[in-house]
């Protein structure tokens, strides 16, 4: 749901398009624009699942403050999706709980 | 250790603006922001804002936005983003890490202006993906460019609820209503009226009892307070929206003037706790000086007056400005930020300012 023409702020413009992918499936993103907005923008609703009741959160503060829709990126656990840009072949997975660690991913 | 003359935390309106100030009088400044792009919550302000024309008024927050980054790179401000400030120690020692590398830098002089944070309001629900802050709203959809639901109820009618329903509407959402639960809509009528001509209804007296959802909202449930802002059972009413938007106020990010030591002051009318400063900005930390929301929260204009407030005193504290130069301009900018505090809220916020000038001055006397 990208808004595309703007009373305002008028057309969108355009921007690089790169691929991602979400629990292993691959998506269209903008380069540069942060992964929340590319979960919107493919209408995807969810971040992490809690640790202990394993119900959903998403976006909540929008500005990095909430944390409550932290991702695992690339291989790093609790990473804050409204403020990390998109880049080509980011790997975005749903948190579960504190989320584990990748090394492999993460380049460690 | 890095070393600068003037450290700024937080490129917002009031930052951006202290520093210019600070800049333009000579000074060197370092003007640090976590985020990767300045201008805070600037940029997605795309109304026009209010006040004379001293202030801007008629000129969207955006647009402003925009000219306060052209006189930060005129003035020499160095400017750096994507860098966090976790500490603020004795002799004005800042804890930082700056693209992913810890550092720390001594100031001699630092000016707060690290804003306001979103309220949250806790109802059965409202943990559900869906649930949002109404500026993390307008965040998505005047900066990222994505609406974060198809229809949406928002939840107060303070300015920010009433604009950001606007703007939703702009951005092609669908705002089934907007619930307010004191009697009266709190922010401006020119606003409301935007709204309710766009077929909006205000829902005075009301407010949301749970918002129902499986993985996701799928509903809000709301009902009729009494004066005891205590629900009425039997005046519940099902509206199916996929987002609700919370615009409760906000709350001064004062973490790192706690941190410092700053004193602070508990005052509803400015968000919450705030720290005491004068009327030169200065907090009860010398040197540690304090501007917009987290002195405060107010709107974008004041912090922009009170950000150049900051960016004199310290010029002039270093040198840089004659006596007689600073007390003309800052004439100049308290007379302006008179204006701004004007009409029934902005009286109470005239208040509370006063309450912390005089806080300051019974603790550290007239100097």
């Amino acid at each position: 749901m990208r808004v595309l023409n703007h009373p305002i702020l008028g057309k969108l413009e355009r921007k690089k398009i790169v691929t991602i992918t979400v629990d292993g499936k691959a998506l269209q993103a903008f380069e540069g624009e942060p992964i929340i907005a590319a979960l919107l923008a493919n209408g995807i609703r969810i971040c992490r699942k809690t640790r202990k009741r394993g119900e959903p959160r998403f976006l909540f503060c929008g500005i990095g403050r909430c944390t409550d829709c932290v991702m695992i990126v690339d291989g790093i656990p609790n990473v804050r999706t409204c403020v990390t840009p998109v880049r080509e072949g980011m790997k975005i997975e749903t948190q579960i709980g504190s989320g584990k660690w990748s090394t492999s991913d993460a380049g460690n | 250790m890095l070393e600068t003359e003037i450290a700024v935390i937080g490129a917002g309106p009031a930052g951006l603006s202290a520093a210019i100030e600070a800049a333009q009088a000579g000074a060197k400044v370092l003007l640090i922001d976590e985020n990767a792009k300045p201008g805070g919550q600037l940029f997605k302000q795309i109304h026009k804002f209010f006040g004379s024309k001293a202030h801007r008024a008629g000129v969207r927050g955006i647009d402003i936005g925009r000219q306060l980054l052209q006189e930060t790179r005129e003035s020499g401000v160095k400017v750096w983003l994507n860098c966090v400030v976790w500490g603020l120690f004795e002799d004005k020692v800042l804890g930082i890490v700056h693209e992913g590398k810890s550092d720390s830098i001594k100031a001699k002089k630092i000016i707060l202006a690290t804003g306001a944070s979103e309220n949250a309001v806790s109802f059965p629900g409202w943990t559900l993906p869906g649930v949002m802050g109404a500026g993390a709203a307008q965040t998505m959809i005047n900066i990222h460019r994505v609406l974060p639901g198809k229809r949406i109820l928002m939840l107060g009618s303070g300015n920010v609820g009433l604009i950001v329903s606007y703007q939703l509407l702009q951005a092609g959402a669908e705002v089934a209503a907007v619930v307010e639960a004191a009697p009266k809509i709190g922010g401006y009528g020119v606003h409301a009226s935007k709204i309710r001509r766009a077929g909006v209804p205000i829902i005075t007296s009301h407010t949301i009892k749970e918002v129902i959802g499986e993985s996701q909202v799928e509903a809000a449930v709301i009902a009729a307070v009494n004066k005891e802002w205590s629900l009425i059972p039997g005046t519940e009413k099902t509206l199916e929206v996929d987002t609700v938007c919370i615009a409760a106020g906000l709350t001064p990010l004062a973490e790192l003037a706690w941190m410092a030591g700053c004193e602070c002051m508990y005052l509803p009318e400015l968000g919450g706790y705030v720290p005491i400063h004068n009327e030169k900005m200065e907090s009860t930390i010398r040197g540690v000086y304090v501007a917009g929301d987290l002195a405060g929260v107010e709107e974008a204009s004041c912090a922009m007056e009170e950000g150049r407030l900051a960016g004199l005193s310290v010029a002039e504290e270093l040198g840089y400005l004659e006596e007689h130069e600073v007390k003309r301009r800052r004439e100049e900018v308290v007379e302006r930020l008179k204006a701004l505090r004007i009409g029934p809220f902005g009286e109470q916020r005239d208040k509370a300012k006063q309450k912390l000038v005089q806080a300051w001055q019974k603790k550290l006397g007239q100097g």
